[in-house]
């Protein structure tokens, strides 16, 4: 029993990664209506700027709020110069574009700041939490800031003029544009906010994972799980899946016999397509109804 | 194509007329990819991909090289040294393989990384009798010289390192319930194998592997904590070994911890860890590490810093591959320079298994490098050691972990 | 709003174009000289030049396989590498563990990949876009890891992968290994060219292009849009499968390291830069994914991957729909100069 609450626990701490991630991927998602491969790794590079930020002296508040103006910019500059001019390009050369950015960032990162692991600071410390060894004051922390972040995108969605002419301009960019939205700049703003809120993840992930160019590789995949299950138009139900990932993931690994442990992520994206199968827009997501 | 013995006369003749002295009277003897002015290395690593982290193998040892043609070459050769990307992929490895052969036409194919990418250009290079030169991967197989007479390894194997810790832990913890946690790939698989064996069946391990995709490693460790083991042997990669060892001392799990040596760095792995967290951790050398204050001021390391300082200064020091392509340059010098001007594949070869006592700067002292004609395990002397406050403190005698074949 | 205006014209593109189906092969003309320099080149160039050319023929089919399923039924799938990885391993072992002839393994790889793919597109049939790619990506991802399980390793060699005999010439051929591969592998890859062209020209073939264009309208005229979209994975997943068994042949060796994600990333992108939905540039998608990492790391070997990055941005701006859009070019430009 005290093995089934440790697994959950460590999974929840764990989970908190990937709901992070997820919360960038439904951010992109919203803005430009499909994955961004290489979100992973401009989240590595913002987390890399602000620890460069701090290594010249900046304190960690102002590196982090540095960093998340300098990855907002540095979002919607890429939009503007590598992007927009690809708008009219069909989606798979989209997405060939977004595997070449994703090799020029990580390569670039590795040649500026070398492969070796870095240590990367916490402002909320790593005693146990709540007296539980399981989780980390900065875990709990991570939770928090992921649920800020949430309820954050949730109000701006719901509640903004700009929030709304996002989601317009991705949903229905003819009909948005109609209504004098413009669609080509939400699009750029987009990219500015999940490029930001890339850089908190980054920024939370780096004291668990340790701060190195391929830090955002394995992160990824479970971000992408997660935000798939919970349904990619959801930013709640992004998080509730990468909790869910999380907690699934080491209950596989824990009590599977045989091959568990050696296939717990294999075990996890299966569970997560049969989910899929069965509610194809996730488990939060709005069903799609598709015009002919 | 076998080894095409070219005598070249015409070189031969005009050298005979420069010098008179008795090297002059010394036949030279050349392979493809060696004449008077040259000798031409063909090498191979991940620049790209997601090993690329091992890219500065091959940039420090295209610096080394740097270094030595500055110097005068070897015997008055330089060495062009040409080294290309197979992106840790095995099919890769062998076109890049394939194209140093056949198409730059390189004498020897040099410390090609990885197990997966030297099994798959072996079969190739045994069969056109090219030497597979100090092949970095530690697994056992490439100490097989009747088998495979083209093929000789460099670093100790990971089995020879496993069985030392085997035999550490059966004489200092009879009892201890150990747990080992290892990569799931070709390098945990052997370690683990020279685990068992040293421990010839007389304790129970708790196997936990993980793969390198996973971010965190965390539950893992969670998980063994639960099992109540008092011995975790970490057979890691830095990043994995960091997060171990940080990980273990959150949860407050006090259990005596052995990393591999491929992970045992102070500054790349031990500082990010935390040195408070890091305190009694064992472990196992052969070389010196960069970023371990105690060797400073080693006349070995100064040359090594040197080295850095003007012939690879954006090399990062706390980098264990910085001392690892260093020290196998080193190795590669050496043995050029025994040749003489018998640069033929097959002397490369006898030379390589004819190094006695050698100790490139970067080796631990006490440890040498031998090989004969049935050994071509070229490091197979390890020296356990204990980490305390900020550098390892090297106990005990040189162990050799020869693992017999 | 004049901005918004301008920008009327950015309709979101379909997933995949409609690729008319003639404007998916190549003129016979074409066909017959290029056929021509590749029965020839050999005879002129290094062993390892025809080992390279050996290996696009290889990546050419698995684009080729890509390019039917995306391009002819509009599925996509970054699962490739499964496919590919399944057909190696099984050409290896039954050479190296039951003996069976190399030549043999093929058809074998081909229909263990066909029955892998065509279970894989009963689920996937649910998925479209986005869940598709990332069904697919889930199965790329955890192949490698079912290929190091420890109770196959018996006979898949686990984490160690296999070396497998490269075969010799038969018939007492005057050829040594690496041309005999290439004319071996150049009339596999030719009959499955020749055959997927007519498959696509079929009635199977314009079932999957009526999906591709529009799912329901093409029930609506009575296509089976189930059958034919898993019947569209399975044959996409056995031609792949027996690329990856003359990749196993030809390379003698194989590992769970050969088959991870990036392959199926790589074969993607060669997907993309040949022209989706035009077979004949799977063959220069194949020789891009080979040639520009090498061309990359020529011009800087720290930032190889940078340098990779931005030579396929330049391509894809140049030619965002790829080697289609010259040959398209190059067409229009001969018949001015015909009809000067």
């Amino acid at each position: 029993m005290e093995l089934l609450t440790n697994q959950v626990l460590a999974g929840i701490a764990t989970g908190a990664i990937y709901a992070c991630m997820a919360l960038a991927v439904v951010m992109i998602y919203q803005a430009i209506d499909h994955l961004n491969f290489a979100q992973g790794e401009m989240a590595m590079f913002s987390t890399f700027i602000s620890w460069q930020l701090m290594q010249w002296g900046v304190p960690y508040w102002s590196a982090f709020l540095l960093t998340l103006a300098i990855s907002f910019a540095g979002g919607i500059l890429i939009e503007r110069l590598l992007f927009k001019p690809l708008a009219k390009a069909p989606v798979l050369t989209n997405v060939a574009g977004f595997i070449a950015l994703f090799a020029i960032v990580n390569s670039v990162a590795g040649l500026t700041w070398d492969f070796t692991i870095k240590q990367y600071p916490t402002p909320f410390g790593s005693a146990p939490f709540l007296g539980s060894q399981l989780i980390s004051t900065h875990q709990a922390g991570m939770i928090g800031v992921t649920l800020l972040m949430l309820i954050g995108l949730y109000l701006f969605f719901q509640f903004t003029r700009i929030g709304l002419a996002m989601r317009a301009a991705a949903a229905l960019p003819e009909s948005a544009r109609l209504v004098g939205v413009n669609t080509s700049w939400m699009i750029a703003l987009g990219w500015g906010m999940a490029s930001a809120i890339g850089a908190v993840a980054g920024i939370l992930i780096a004291p668990v994972v340790f701060l190195e160019p391929n830090m955002m590789g394995g992160v990824l995949v479970y971000g992408f799980a997660a935000a798939v299950l919970g349904g990619l138009s959801s930013p709640l139900g992004a998080v509730i899946g990468g909790f869910l990932v999380g907690v699934f993931e080491n209950l596989a690994g824990t009590y599977i016999p045989g091959v568990g442990n050696e296939l717990k992520l294999p075990i996890a994206l299966a569970l997560i397509i049969t989910v899929l199968v069965f509610k194809p827009a996730g488990l939060f997501g709005r069903a799609i109804v598709k015009r002919v | 194509m076998s080894a095409t013995r070219r005598t070249v006369a015409f070189g031969a003749a005009v050298a005979a007329f420069v010098f008179t002295s008795t090297t002059a009277l010394a036949q030279k003897k050349y392979d493809t990819g060696a004449t008077d002015k040259e000798i031409k290395i063909g090498h191979i690593v991940p620049y790209s991909g997601p090993a690329s982290a091992y890219g500065v193998i091959g940039k420090t040892e295209e610096a080394y090289f740097k270094m030595i043609n500055d110097n005068g070459g070897i015997n008055g050769r330089k060495i062009s040294f040409v080294s290309y990307d197979d992106a840790y992929s095995p099919p890769k490895a062998v076109e890049q393989v394939r194209k140093l052969v056949e198409s730059d036409e390189v004498l020897v194919v040099f410390n090609p990384l990885g197990t997966p990418s030297n099994s798959a250009i072996q079969k190739y290079l045994n069969a056109k009798k090219v030497p597979q030169l100090f092949v970095a991967t530690g697994a056992t197989k490439w100490n097989d010289p009747k088998h495979f007479p083209w093929t000789i390894g460099w670093q100790p194997s990971y089995q020879s390192e496993g069985r030392i810790y085997a035999k550490y832990l059966m004489k200092e913890k009879p009892d201890a319930k150990i747990a080992v946690l290892y990569q799931n790939d070709d390098f945990g698989k052997d370690y683990l194998k020279g685990l068992k064996d040293g421990f010839e069946g007389k304790a129970s391990l708790i196997e936990e592997s993980y793969e390198v995709s996973e971010p965190t490693i965390d539950s893992h460790i969670v998980k063994l904590k639960a099992t109540g083991a008092d011995v975790l042997i970490s057979i890691t990669t830095p990043k994995f070994a960091a997060q171990a060892i940080k990980k273990a001392a959150e949860i407050d799990w006090k259990a005596l911890q052995i990393v591999a040596n491929v992970s045992a760095s102070v500054g790349s792995v031990l500082k990010p860890a935390g040195f408070e967290n890091s305190q009694g951790l064992l472990s196992a050398a052969y070389a010196k590490d960069a970023s371990d204050p105690q060797w400073q001021n080693d006349p070995g390391m100064q040359k090594f810093f040197a080295f850095l300082d003007k012939y690879y200064p954006e090399g990062d020091r706390l980098n264990s591959s910085v001392v690892y392509g260093y020290g196998a340059a080193q190795t590669l010098a050496k043995i050029l320079e025994m040749c003489g001007d018998d640069l033929t594949r097959a002397n490369i070869m006898k030379q390589a298994a004819n190094l006695k006592d050698f100790t490139p700067d970067t080796l631990l002292p006490g440890v040498k490098i031998n090989t004969s004609a049935t050994d071509f395990a070229p490091i197979e002397q390890l020296q356990m050691m204990r980490f305390k406050g900020e550098k390892w403190d090297l106990f005990g005698d040189v162990i050799s972990g020869e693992v017999g074949h | 709003m004049s901005a918004a205006a301008e920008d009327a014209v950015t309709e979101a593109p379909a997933a995949v174009e409609a690729v008319p189906k003639r404007a998916m092969t190549l003129g016979t003309g074409t066909s017959l000289v290029i056929l021509a320099a590749l029965l020839v080149t050999p005879m002129f160039v290094k062993n390892f030049v025809v080992f390279q050319m050996t290996m696009v023929m290889i990546y050419g089919i698995a684009v080729l396989a890509l390019n039917i399923l995306t391009g002819g039924s509009g599925q996509f799938s970054l699962g490739q590498s499964a496919f590919y990885a399944l057909g190696a391993y099984t050409s290896a072992v039954l050479m190296e563990n039951f003996n069976v002839n190399y030549a043999l393994t093929l058809p074998i790889a081909g229909l263990v990949s066909f029955g892998a793919g065509y279970l894989f597109g009963k689920p996937a049939l649910r998925l479209s876009g986005i869940y598709l790619a990332l069904a697919t990506f889930a199965l790329a991802v955890a192949m490698p890891q079912l290929l190091k399980l420890h109770f196959l390793e018996h006979w898949t060699g686990g984490v160690q992968g296999l070396t497998v005999m490269k075969p010799d010439a038969p018939f007492g051929l005057p050829l040594g290994q690496d041309k005999w591969l290439y004319y071996f592998t150049l009339a596999i890859s030719l009959a499955i060219y020749i055959g997927s062209v007519n498959l696509l020209r079929s009635r199977s073939g314009r079932a999957f292009m009526s999906i591709r264009d529009n799912e329901i309208a093409a029930s609506a005229m009575g296509v089976d849009v189930a059958q034919y979209k898993t019947l569209a994975f399975g044959i996409s997943a056995g031609i792949t499968g027996i690329a990856g068994g003359l990749s196993a042949i030809v390379v003698a060796f194989v590992a769970p390291d050969s088959y991870t994600i990036n392959l199926a990333i790589a074969l993607f992108l060669g997907m993309v830069v040949g022209g989706v939905g035009w077979l004949p540039g799977s063959f220069v998608g194949a020789a891009f994914i080979i040639f520009v990492p090498n061309i990359a790391e020529s011009i800087s070997k720290g930032l190889s991957g940078a340098v990779f990055g931005v030579l396929l941005f330049l391509v894809i701006f140049l030619v965002p729909h790829g080697a289609r859009q010259v040959a398209i070019v190059a067409q229009q430009m001969l018949g001015k100069l015909k009809k000067n």
